[in-house]
């Protein structure tokens, strides 16, 4: 008896299944957007408001797509192609608010900013003197880099004890929770604290930019850790022990080889805990104090930011356009350091090829 | 410049567990020796035990005596980083500096302990290391490209001028080739051959007739059973470890009639 004599499987004896299925026309989603839109904009001349003639065109679509294409694609392509109108419709509800308000901030910010507005503190030395923003702008500034340099030491060498030397024994484990507690500190309560610290070591009733930069460096220190700790669990164990193995010791792979390797990274986290910090307001009203006055030294007396300015301008009426225009003038700030940072993230980080 | 590693009755543990036991030899200077043996049997974890590249990991150590030129490496005297500096080491997997041109990878060694050399110095170590790795034809008009850029088998090279622009006296090469091309394995081979001159080459594989090409001496590292420790079972000059070997496990191995 050989193999030849038993019974083989011929493709003849498997079912073919045919590649071909009754397809929507390629443009079909486009046309019944476009359908969606006529509805919308139906309600609207009928009457409705822009909101429910938006939801209406959304629904519209959501339903007659799937419809039509479950009576002639099946049930699959159906759930498909829901699944693809509800994703993008998530994703327009989430886009909505940002849009709107960098259309609000940009239309009734530009009104308002002109050279006096920006180079003019809010101090009238008469009457009918310009006033602008100027004091604010440097106080935003000098704050927040005051907060940054204290806090991206302390959070870089945290993370590098963290990973580098830590490797998660008690103290390690013990630092890393501290760290997660202090993500979630309240901002009022870190702006308590650099108020009671500095009223504990300089008297009571002292206020300055330094104050304010303690209590922001409290806010950046754990986004700056986490960051940190994220970059340099990414940098592989292989070029540690290369550099090792060329008998560097610990700590010059670690400022040489392991640091450089993890800046572009550790860069983005640092921008992005000053982006956090450099909106705060309330600790900054209680350490930092609020004046009219440009004042350049981060040790003694009040300094104002931007938020602290459009929260002290939000009561009285005819601010409207400083308050709009400060808000524009932060935006703008961060703004620019985000691309800052980008641009030295590039240029830092490692390059391929 | 080149030395002799004398190991006599070495241990290796990963904190309670016992990866290598009771391990004999002396590796001959200005000879290519290769360990071979199944994976998991503590080829490597050895050849990292002779440079105290193994205590890298947490909790790892090592009982017994890795004499190098009368010194014992494991000294309570003796610095980790001065051991790493006269035994170099080349990795599984090429690992260049991605920060670094091809040019400061190869001066990594110098420039990361910081020693203070002339332009014209720096140039000639770079052109001899990268020389002797057989790379400075295909690299020497793009010095200052990302070393990250090179192929695989390239880069396995670079990070060989690495370890020699240091100048070791021992040459440690944890399966160089596994991860390359035919190709490029054959001009690792070349180089190892034209390297054993200045120095003493240690070099785990696991493909056998790469020990029987370029080695001298041969040892053969295995499990006693699964869970017991790896350990030496036989240590000769390679021609006679590939045609009359002393232990029949030895020989079933090597014929590929194994377990």
């Amino acid at each position: 008896m050989t193999s030849l004599d038993q019974p083989t499987r011929t493709s003849s004896d498997r079912v073919a299944t045919s590649m071909v299925s009754a397809r929507l026309p390629q443009r079909a989603p486009l046309m019944v957007a476009g359908i969606a839109v006529a509805v919308g904009a139906l309600c609207l001349l009928l009457g409705l408001g822009l909101v429910p003639a938006v939801l209406i065109g959304a629904l519209v679509y959501l339903v007659a797509l799937p419809v039509w294409s479950l009576s002639i694609e099946g049930r699959r392509t159906a759930t498909d192609r829901m699944m693809t109108g509800l994703i993008w419709a998530t994703f327009a509800i989430a886009l909505a608010p940002l849009i709107s308000l960098v259309w609000q901030v940009i239309a009734r910010g530009v009104p308002a900013i002109n050279s006096t507005f920006l180079t003019y503190s809010g101090f009238k030395t008469s009457l009918d003197a310009p006033t602008g923003v100027y004091h604010a702008i440097i106080g935003t500034l000098i704050i927040t880099a005051g907060a940054a340099i204290i806090s991206v030491p302390i959070g870089i060498m945290t993370a590098v004890y963290l990973i580098e030397y830590g490797k998660k024994n008690s103290f390690a484990r013990t630092v890393t929770f501290l760290v997660d507690v202090m993500t979630g500190i309240p901002s009022i309560v870190a702006g308590l604290f650099a108020f009671a610290m500095f009223t504990l070591l300089f008297g009571p009733g002292y206020k300055s930019a330094i104050g304010g930069s303690v209590a922001l460096s409290l806010l950046m220190v754990p986004t700056v850790v986490r960051a940190t700790e994220e970059m340099l669990r990414l940098v592989p164990d292989d070029l540690r022990e290369a550099s090792y193995a060329l008998g560097t010791p610990k700590w010059r792979t670690i400022t040489k080889v392991v640091l450089p390797t993890a800046i572009g990274g550790i860069i983005t986290g640092v921008t992005l805990a000053i982006s956090r910090v450099i909106g705060e307001t309330a600790p900054l009203l209680l350490i930092a104090g609020a004046t009219d006055i440009t004042n350049t030294n981060p040790f003694s007396g009040d300094m104002t930011t931007l938020p602290v300015l459009i929260f002290g301008k939000r009561t009285s009426a005819g601010n409207e356009d400083i308050i709009w225009g400060a808000a524009l003038v932060l935006i703008v700030i961060v703004m620019l350091l985000n691309l800052v940072a980008r641009v030295l993230g590039k240029v830092l980080s490692p390059k391929q090829g | 410049m080149a030395k002799s590693i004398d190991v006599s009755d070495l241990d290796i543990y990963y904190s309670d567990f016992l990866a290598v036991q009771g391990v004999n030899m002396t590796i001959r200077a200005r000879a290519v020796t290769a360990f071979i043996g199944p994976s998991g049997c503590g080829k490597s974890t050895f050849l990292r035990s002779l440079n105290r590249m193994h205590e890298v990991i947490p909790g790892a150590r090592v009982e017994g005596k890795v004499v190098v030129d009368g010194q014992s490496l494991y000294d309570p005297m003796v610095d980790p980083v001065a051991v790493r500096r006269q035994i170099g080491m080349v990795f599984q997997r090429p690992n260049p500096f991605p920060t670094m041109s091809i040019y400061d990878n190869v001066l990594a060694g110098n420039r990361l302990n910081s020693k203070k050399m002339k332009k014209s110095e720096a140039d000639a170590i770079v052109e001899k290391s990268l020389r002797s790795a057989n790379l400075w034809n295909e690299v020497k008009d793009r010095l200052n490209k990302p070393g990250m850029g090179l192929s695989g088998g390239q880069q396995q090279r670079l990070c060989i001028a690495r370890a020699i622009a240091v100048e070791p006296q021992v040459l440690l090469m944890d399966e160089p080739c596994s991860a390359l091309d035919p190709i490029s394995t054959s001009a690792i081979e070349d180089l190892i051959h034209e390297l054993k001159s200045d120095y003493t080459i240690v070099i785990v594989t696991h493909n056998m007739q790469q020990a029987a090409r370029v080695s001298d001496e041969t040892g053969f590292f295995n499990l006693k059973a699964t869970g017991e420790p790896g350990h030496l079972v036989e240590f000769n000059p390679t021609k006679k470890m590939f045609s009359n070997p002393d232990e029949p496990s030895t020989e079933a191995y090597i014929s590929g009639r194994f377990g």
